[in-house]
Parts: C-alpha cells; sequence; structure tokens
C-alpha cells in the first residue's frame, strides 16, 4: 500500500511538474523559437532566389542596344551590397544587423522596380520573349518575398506578445529569451510623403 | 527602517507589475482595434463550398456542373485539389493578395502531401491567377503558370467565353500535376479524424495516459470508483477532442478492453488490484478513429496546401 501510494505521489508530481511547463509557456518559446527560425530562413531563401535572378535580368537587359546605363548600373550594385551581408538564423536576435540587411534588400527591391519602369521605354526589351519570362519570375519572387516576409512578421509577433507578456515574461527572463527584431518598411518617409502628381510636364 | 528599506522593492515591484498590466491591456485594444480595421478594410472570403465556386453567375448550370465532376474524378484519382473561383472583383487588393488570403484560409491540398492549385478569376477587374501550392510549384512553375493563362485561357476569356476558357485552363493544370510524381490516394482512404489530432497520437494517449490515469485514480479512491472516473475522464476527453459520437461508442469497447488487460497487468504489489470493468466500466477511450471522407458527397479541403506565393497572374 505504502509502495504504491509513493507510486501514484510519484506520477502525480511528474504530471503536475509536466503541466506547470506547459503553463508558464516554456514549450510555446521553444515553438516559437524554431518556427521564427525557420520563418526567417524562408525569407532569406526568397530574396536568395531574387538575387539569382538578377544576373539574367541584367544580361537580357544590356543585349538592348543604348539602354540607361545608370538604372542598370544601379541595380548591379544593390545587388552585390546585399549579398555581401552575411546572413544567419541567428540574425533573427540581432536588431542592428537586421536593420542593415533590409536596408540592403530595399535598396535592391527599388532599384528593381525602377529598372521596370525604365524598359517600358524600350518596345524592343517589351517584346522580348525571354525578358518577359524573366519579368514573371521576378513577379512571383516578389509575390513570394511578400508571403515569407508576412509569415515571419507574424511569427515574431505571436514569440513578442509571449515574451512580454505575464507571466511568459517571466520565463523568458529565466530563459533569457529577447524580444526579436520584425520588420520595419523599409522607406517610411517616403512611402508617408504624399505623392507628387505633375500632369503639366512632357 | 529595514522592514520600510524591504518593503519598498515590493512596492516598486507591484507598481511596475501594474504598468506591465496596462501596457498588456493596451496592446490588447490596440490588436482588437487593428483586426477591425484590418477586417473592414479587405473583401470577406467566400466560404469552400465546392470545387467550382461562381459568385457572378456567368457560367451556366451545364458547364459548371462538367467542371465540377471533372475536377473530382482529378481528385479521386490522382488526390490533388483544384479549385476554380469567379467573383466580380477582388478590390481593394491586388489579385495575387487576394489569392494569397484565400489559400492561407482554404488551405487546400491533401494533409500530408500538400498538393492544391487555386484558379481565380475577377471578371470585372478582368484579372486573373493561378496559385500553386508549395508541394506544385514544381508541376506548374510561375512560367508555366503564366503560360497556361496567356495561351489557353485569356484568348476565350477576351471572346467573352468564360466557361470554355477556364475548361482549358483547368484542363492545362490538371494535365501538369498529372506529370508530376506525387503520392498517389490510398485506395483505403487516409483515416481521419476530426479535429487535429491524428490516429496515432490519440494510440499513444491510450498507451500511456489511460493505464497512469487510472492507477491513480484507482489508487487514490479504490477500485470501482477509479475505474469509472477514468472511463468518464477519458471518455469525455475523447469526445472533447474528436467531437464524434461514434468513436465514443468505439472508446466504451477500447476501454473495455484496456481494462481488462489491466487487470492482468502487476501494476502493484497487491495481488488482485485491477480495474474490474462492471457494467459502466465502458466509457473508456476511444482510438484511432479512421472516418469516412468528410460528409458524403460534399467537399472539404484536405487542410494540407501551403501556399508560399507561387503562381501567376494574368490579365484580359
Amino acid at each position: 500500500m505504502h509502495t504504491l501510494f509513493t507510486r501514484c505521489l510519484t506520477w502525480a508530481s511528474a504530471l503536475l511538474l509536466a503541466a506547470s511547463l506547459t503553463g508558464c509557456g516554456y514549450n510555446d518559446f521553444q515553438r516559437l523559437d524554431e518556427q521564427s527560425k525557420s520563418a526567417w530562413s524562408e525569407v532569406l531563401n526568397q530574396y536568395q532566389r531574387r538575387a539569382d535572378l538578377i544576373p539574367n535580368i541584367v544580361a537580357t537587359v544590356k543585349g538592348e542596344a543604348n539602354f540607361e546605363q545608370e538604372t542598370l548600373t544601379k541595380v548591379i550594385e544593390a545587388r552585390s551590397k546585399a549579398t555581401s551581408i552575411q546572413v544567419t538564423p541567428e540574425m533573427v536576435n540581432d536588431p542592428a544587423a537586421m536593420a542593415k540587411f533590409q536596408a540592403a534588400q530595399g535598396e535592391v527591391s527599388s532599384a528593381l522596380s525602377r529598372l521596370m519602369v525604365v524598359v517600358e521605354q524600350y518596345p524592343n526589351l517589351k517584346a522580348n520573349q525571354a525578358f518577359s519570362d524573366l519579368r514573371v519570375q521576378l513577379e512571383g519572387t516578389e509575390n513570394r518575398i511578400t508571403v515569407a516576409r508576412n509569415r515571419y512578421i507574424q511569427t515574431i509577433q505571436e514569440y513578442n506578445v509571449l515574451q512580454r507578456s505575464f507571466p511568459t515574461n517571466l520565463t523568458a527572463m529565466v530563459f533569457s529569451y529577447p524580444v526579436k527584431a520584425n520588420f520595419q518598411v523599409e522607406n517610411e518617409a517616403v512611402i508617408s510623403a504624399p505623392p507628387a502628381v505633375d500632369f503639366n510636364k512632357k | 527602517m529595514s522592514f520600510l528599506a524591504r518593503l519598498h522593492p515590493l512596492h516598486h515591484r507591484l507598481a511596475h507589475l501594474a504598468q506591465v498590466g496596462r501596457a498588456v491591456a493596451l496592446v490588447w485594444l490596440l490588436g482588437t482595434a487593428c483586426a477591425l480595421v484590418a477586417a473592414q478594410g479587405v473583401q470577406a472570403l467566400p466560404a469552400l463550398s465546392a470545387r467550382v465556386i461562381d459568385q457572378t453567375g456567368t457560367l451556366d448550370a451545364a458547364s459548371k456542373a462538367a467542371l465540377e465532376t471533372k475536377l473530382a474524378a482529378f481528385e479521386q484519382e490522382r488526390g490533388s485539389q483544384v479549385v476554380v473561383l469567379m467573383v466580380a472583383t477582388t478590390a481593394p487588393e491586388d489579385i495575387a493578395d487576394y489569392t494569397q488570403r484565400l489559400g492561407d484560409a482554404w488551405k487546400i491540398g491533401r494533409p500530408n502531401v500538400g498538393d492544391g492549385v487555386l484558379f481565380v478569376i475577377a471578371k470585372d477587374d478582368r484579372r486573373l491567377r493561378i496559385a500553386t501550392a508549395k508541394a506544385l510549384e514544381g508541376a506548374i512553375p510561375d512560367l508555366l503558370a503564366r503560360r497556361i493563362l496567356d495561351q489557353a485561357v485569356t484568348p476565350a476569356l477576351r471572346q467573352g467565353d468564360y466557361a470554355g476558357g477556364i475548361a482549358a485552363g483547368v484542363d492545362q493544370i490538371l494535365a501538369r500535376i498529372r506529370g508530376e510524381e506525387l503520392p498517389l490516394p490510398d485506395a483505403s482512404q487516409m483515416p481521419r479524424v476530426s479535429g487535429n489530432l491524428n490516429g496515432s497520437d490519440l494510440l499513444i494517449f491510450v498507451a500511456f495516459a489511460v493505464p497512469v490515469v487510472a492507477a491513480v485514480l484507482r489508487g487514490i479512491f479504490g477500485n470501482k470508483l477509479g475505474t469509472l472516473l477514468t472511463g468518464i475522464g477519458a471518455g469525455g476527453l475523447a469526445y472533447l477532442l474528436t467531437a464524434v459520437f461514434w468513436i465514443a461508442i468505439g472508446a466504451g469497447l477500447l476501454g473495455m478492453v484496456a481494462a481488462l488487460l489491466m487487470q492482468h497487468l502487476p501494476m502493484s504489489s497487491g495481488t488482485g488490484r485491477g480495474g474490474r470493468s462492471g457494467p459502466w466500466g465502458g466509457g473508456g477511450f476511444g482510438g484511432a478513429g479512421s472516418g469516412g471522407f468528410g460528409g458524403g458527397g460534399g467537399f472539404s479541403s484536405g487542410g494540407g496546401g501551403n501556399f508560399g506565393g507561387g503562381g501567376a497572374s494574368g490579365g484580359w
């Protein structure tokens, strides 16, 4: 009888311990920490896909005689700047590195969209099948980047809410889980300024 | 003095806690407000009621039914789920964002394969999009999706032949999925349990948790009452998790078997300790449910599709 009672007590305390670990959010931190890492890897993956696509786009555009050189150079420069940044899954815990990475990728985005606008002035290029294929691929990649970024943002939000809210913030303190860096809008100043519309030109 | 000194940090901490509480409340309020704004900013998504959903009333019943049968037959044969949605407009969103939201909400595609394709046509916007779940990004790469739209669908749409254009697009999509090496649907049908538990989870639960809980409860309340409580607890849990009545019946049978087995297990030093399954010994735990497909004849999403932004948009 005595041994049975001890046994019961052991089981009960084991269950209680498991329940309390779950209750204080320890397991949630594990889950979300891993989830945010994989979400971040997916973001990197898609940015890499874009970086791989750019040389093809550049090569095709170069084939067009007298294409605006400045736009092209900007794309090439932005790409090499972005790919020179060393990216790791641990970056999510380093806000400064994240900001730098985002700024570099933002530059690539704006250089690319400028290129796509300029291309409109070159009918040969617009009619070029290889170029329109590249364009479709670039569009798909940009979509994937958006989705990956959204998923990352959601995961980080869930993680950070857990990190800050009571009582799980105590767990975060004990096991030292810092707030993770989320995405900022790259060009906040630009998009919050009203667009300049000028119909008189041309 | 020392007492006050000790009290002070505590006081401070309490004030801090109150602050944290206020901050959390504020964040919650803000979050709710943002969610409301977000919900108002975009269109509500239609319910996934069929494989072919036409909100504009453009397709006639015959061509709709033909498409539906084609897609249903394809799912029977290959397992992949393809859904066609025709809406008037996706405004204020771009068709890509709208389709992405659809994909996230519907998650069409088999649970372990994730093979789903969405084909959305926004009639008044004159825009259309094929969105592929990640499992099918290889079968239908973006370029190919674009070619399907440009070469098979939009020429017909330009002439106002919606049914023909959509059917041609669907044919192309199905042909490409057919060329991909995906696991074929199992003839014996995959186990499906409503709720998010699968059969193996339940089996593990039966194997470990029920004996443990039973031993504890019988230790505390004695044989009869302990067994009864275990049965009620596990049965209730089973019903909560699966919410299916026939699982509860299966639960009764399994519970009886478990109780009988436990009688012969040397769980304790005493002899003869072990659940005697009385008349109410049933209602133990039900496991490993393998259901039919959700509601005969109807269509439901496999829930496995992960849409990562793949696919292409077009216009006419």
